[in-house]
Order: C-alpha cells, then structure tokens, then sequence
C-alpha cells in the first residue's frame, strides 16, 4: 500500500505531537541480575548459563548489588524519589526468550520514580518528565531458522542462546512529552542523547546503541489542537540515535496520512526500518493484565537504606550539561563553536587531550580539524579513529617544543592513524624533525641567498616582505622539515635587516 | 456469581498456550471458581490494618556481592533440552507473541 503522505510542516500546522520514550539500557556489571554468570559480550552460545538463569527446577535467583547500586544512581542522576521499599514481579508472557517462561521485571512498584531529565535542542531548555526507572533482567537471542528467509516469517525453528538472558536491564520511562510541536522528533532525539550521556558519566553502562547496550522505543501520537491525546503507536527496533529523530517523524507523517484520510490510529507496536527510515505494523499491543504480572515468591522486597541512597546521591558526578557548560567556560568557547564540538562528539576526547597537557585550541584543533576530516571520510566515530587523547596531546607537545611544524605534524597525525606509533617514535623512525640544528639551517640558507640576488638585493634594500619567497626555497631545500619562523629571523639577520 | 468466567479460563488457556476442550473448560471453571472462593474467604478476614503479603518471611535485601561464579557447560547446560543446534537450544517457531522489555 503506497499512500501520499503530507508534508512535514503541514502535519505540525494541523497537529499536535505527544511522544514518550521506553529506554532500555543493559548495565556493565560483571555478574547477571540475579545469578554469578559473567556478562561479557560475544561468548560461544550457551556458554554464560547456570541453573538460575536457564530457570532450572530449584535454583533461585539473588539480587546483585552492583545493580541495584546502578539502578539507584540512575534514578538519583535523573531526579527521582527512591522507592523506600518496593518488589520484583514476575511478567508472564508465552516466548523462548525466556527460559522460565516470565521475566523479572518490576510493575507497580518500581525504584525510582517521578524524576526529570533537562535537555536543550537548539539553545531551549526542554524538561522531560521520568515516569519511572526500574529493574529487570534482558532475554536471550532467538535466531530463526528453516524456511526460505531466514526471517521469522518464514521460519520454521527457532534456535535460542541464553547468554544474554538475565543480564541486568534497567528501563527507563518518560512521561508523556507533548506542547514541543514541530520540534518533537529532534526533542527525542535530544532526550537519548542527553540520557545516555548521563547514564554515561555514571559509568554503569557502556550505553552504545550499535550493540544494543542502550535500546530506545518511542512511542508517538497525534491530536487536534484543544483536544485530547490520539491514539498512540510504540515504534521499536530504533538503533541509533539518528533514527530516533526518523522514527518519530515518519510516525507523525504516517499517522497525519491516516487521519486526513479520517482514518483510525491502531494501538499497535511497530518497527522501524533503518533502511527506508518508515515503519511497519508488529504485533497488537497486548495489555498488561495479559502479562499476568505479580509479586516475585523468590526474592524479598528490597528496601534502599535511606542512608545509602544519601550517600550515592551525594557522590554523584557532575551532570553533562553542566559539565559541557563549565567546559565551555574553560575553554573559552562560543555557543556556536562549543555546538561544534558537540556535534562532532568531541567534547571527552578534547576534554582528554587538554588533560594529558595540550591547550584547548590546539586540542580542538586537532579533533575538529584532521581528526573529524578523517573520520568521516572512513565512515567511523570520531573515538574511533585510530588516534588516542594522550597520542594528541604528545604530538601538540612536538609542536610546541618546536620540534614539529604544522605540515610535518599532519603527516606524523597521518602516521598514528595508520597505527605506526606514538608521535614521538613516528618523528624519529620517519626522521621527520623540524631541523633545528642552526649551521645545517645556515648553510640552507646561504644557499637560498646565494641562488636568489635579485630577491637578497630587494630585502636588503628595505622590502622585507620580499623575503618570503627565500623563506620558501629554504623550506623545500629542507623538506619542510624546518621552522619557517627561525628561517625568516635567519635570512634577515644574514642579510642585515631588522626583522 | 462464579469468581471466574468460563471466558476467562478459555482465554488464561490461551495465554499459557494449553489445548483445553470444551468439556474441560467447562470443568476447570467449575474446579477454579472454588479454588477462587476459598482464597476470597481469607480477604473477608483480612481488615484494613492488615496489610497484603506477598513473602511469608520478614526479610528484604538479601542481595549478593557483583562476583563471578563458575557456569555449567553448554554440553551441561543442553543435556535436558528436548533438541539442540549451533549450541543452541531448538524450539518450534513461535510467531506473533508477547516478547519481554
């Protein structure tokens, strides 16, 4: 079915978007929820599995304290009450991914609640409200097998790992988001962001969408000006953030489409598809009286000591706005500069660089310069583009010892890319030093003087701009491997003009 | 009034994914709406200053430290399966239900 959809500015003139976001992030504990199985990625299948969390008769499960701890801070970072006593339930629900046949989860009583996350989208404070941060355990990976696809269309079989299943999960709930207009899917988009800086910071998650460590759903609907909140979708398989600012739009133009045409909106789940940047039907959003939900017979309440949470509350980091504001400040930055920084990631790389002993101009212009350029040329994040914090500041050190010119620092920045070592050493093994030795230099220039008369006679007589072009002959005499300031000084002194 | 509808057993048999026929339904509604009724009869005696219990013991945060411990071998760990492959367990396609978080 291929229908017309209208055009974006036309939805948000006629409409009014709500939107909420599910966030779903996997904490970097060593040890499952509530089992000792490891949590590092990539094992062999089956291979991070025990009694308790292949649901084995007998076993039972114990809270880990780590992620108890983390899910507390999450919820202290975001401004939430701690629960004083709350429960785990049981979440029923017929799938292989879980081998107990029910997650735990927490329902009607979770961790945290009634918090709020601040975020900016184009210089604007915007408040989103948390609902709710509570604690489960993630399910295993089902990979469909038989038939012709591969998909779980065509499936026949599914063949099921457990590695993952009972890994500490903490979701993350907004409340509904409306009055943002045109702005919504960027608001979205913001919110994950800024949220998994935060949880970031924390240091409780790796929080990479790429390998699922933070998973966002987001749920979407449109109004009437002055009337009531529509019918809501919740859109899944969103994987980056770029495409949570996609999901939302092309759910708002879809679901424009469906009601101009006086349609009904489905309270449904759908996928989006990073592909076509669209979404398609899932399953019908079952409710949760369904899930069976109630309080977990194997594991006691838990009940915060007030004490503890007074304590974590108070050694929490600085949040990353702030941070990014002190920052700012620091590095003597103006909005739109420090807006470029952003958006090129760079903040904690130059924030690393001015540490290891670089100056913050020379640190952003490192990262934003040749390092960014590189980056997207190679398609990778600008973290990983092959050159470290410490290895910049190193080379800006080279430079400011006078031991590197610019040119010659960009082809030992070239050489750390590609891996051949520290700067240092790629200077070295490559000879690449700024020849500082004065009598090689002297004689470079004699040379230089002596091959340009006419040029020597011009600067002699007064015009000392004319010694630029010896300066340039001394420079390839050299290889570019001197600095072009002493050169100057050096002519001008063998010609016996002040400078 | 019956505590549980024949509705809702058929529809509770659905969501656990059980063959109930109609004479079953029939009779576990019946078996059930007793079961209900007699568990309703503690609520009767249950007063306001009582408060529901879901553990029977007094305890809470009983958790474990953040450490390691040993796993079974996916040999151990597939050797009550009902089928295997690729290590994994192998089970029926299960097509268009509820999936967690």
């Amino acid at each position: 079915m291929t229908t017309t959809l209208p055009a974006y500015d036309e939805v948000v003139a006629r409409y009014e978007p709500v939107i909420g976001l599910e966030t779903h992030v996997e904490l970097g504990t060593n040890t499952k929820m509530f089992c000792g199985c490891p949590t590092d990625f990539g094992g062999a299948p089956n291979t991070r599995v025990c009694p308790v969390c292949l649901g084995l008769p007998g076993s039972l499960p114990v809270a880990n304290k780590a992620a108890i701890e983390a899910t507390i801070r999450i919820g202290l970072a975001l401004n939430c009450s701690i629960a004083q006593w709350c429960r785990f339930a049981r979440k029923n629900y017929f799938y292989p991914d879980m081998p107990k046949n029910f997650q735990i989860s927490q329902y009607d009583e979770p961790l945290c609640v009634d918090g709020y996350l601040d975020v900016e989208v184009n210089g604007e404070l915007v408040r989103i409200g948390i609902e709710r941060v509570h604690l489960e355990e993630d399910t295993g990976k089902t990979l469909h097998v038989g038939g012709a696809t591969g998909r779980i269309h065509g499936a026949t079989e599914s063949l099921v790992d457990y590695n993952r299943a009972g890994i500490p999960l903490v979701e993350i709930v907004t409340k509904p988001v409306a009055g943002t207009g045109a702005l919504a899917p960027e608001v979205a988009r913001a919110y994950v962001t800024e949220l998994r800086d935060v949880i970031r910071s924390l240091g409780v998650s790796d929080v990479r969408m790429e390998e699922g460590s933070l998973r966002c759903d987001v749920n979407t609907s449109l109004n009437l000006p002055g009337q009531e909140w529509g019918t809501r979708t919740e859109t899944k398989n969103v994987n980056s953030l770029r495409s949570v600012e996609r999901a939302v739009r092309s759910e708002m133009l879809r679901q424009a489409a469906v009601l101009d045409a006086g349609g009904r909106i489905t309270q449904e789940t759908r996928h989006f598809h990073e592909d076509t940047g669209d979404t398609t039907p899932g399953r019908s959003k079952e409710t949760a009286t369904d899930y069976r939900y109630f309080p977990e017979p194997d594991l006691v309440p838990l009940a915060p000591d007030p004490a503890w949470v007074a304590e974590l509350k108070a050694a929490l980091p600085e949040l990353p706005r702030l941070h990014r504001r002190r920052l700012q400040e620091q590095w003597g930055l103006s909005e739109a500069d420090m807006q470029s920084v952003l958006n090129a990631g760079a903040v904690e790389l130059i924030e690393q660089t001015v540490a290891a002993g670089a100056s913050p101009a020379a640190a952003r212009k490192w990262w934003l310069g040749e390092l960014s350029r590189r980056a997207n040329e190679t398609g990778v994040e600008l973290a990983d583009v092959g050159a470290t914090p410490a290895q910049v500041a190193e080379l800006q050190g080279l430079v400011d010892a006078g031991k590197l010119n610019d040119k010659l620092a960009r082809v030992v920045l070239e050489g750390v890319v590609a891996g051949e070592g520290s700067p240092t050493e790629i200077m070295t093994n490559r000879n690449l030093e700024v020849v500082s030795d004065t009598g090689a230099l002297t004689a470079a220039v004699d040379e230089a003087i002596a091959a340009n008369p006419a040029i020597a006679e011009k600067v002699r007589s007064g015009k000392v701009a004319a010694a630029g072009a010896l300066v340039g002959a001394v420079m390839k005499a050299t290889g570019g491997q001197a600095d072009a300031k002493t050169v100057r000084e050096l002519i001008l002194a063998r010609l016996g003009v002040q400078g | 009034m019956a505590a549980i509808s024949r509705e809702e057993v058929a529809h509770l048999a659905r969501l656990s994914r059980l063959a109930v026929t109609e004479e079953e339904l029939d009779t576990f509604a019946g078996q059930l709406d007793v079961i209900l009724q007699a568990v309703a009869q503690v609520g009767e005696v249950a007063a306001a200053d009582i408060p529901p219990t879901s553990h029977s013991v007094p305890l809470t945060n009983v958790l474990r430290e953040d450490v390691v411990t040993p796993c079974l071998t996916p040999e151990e760990a597939l050797s009550g399966a009902p089928d295997a492959e690729e290590q994994r367990f192998r089970v029926p396609r299960i097509l268009d239900e509820d999936v967690a978080s």
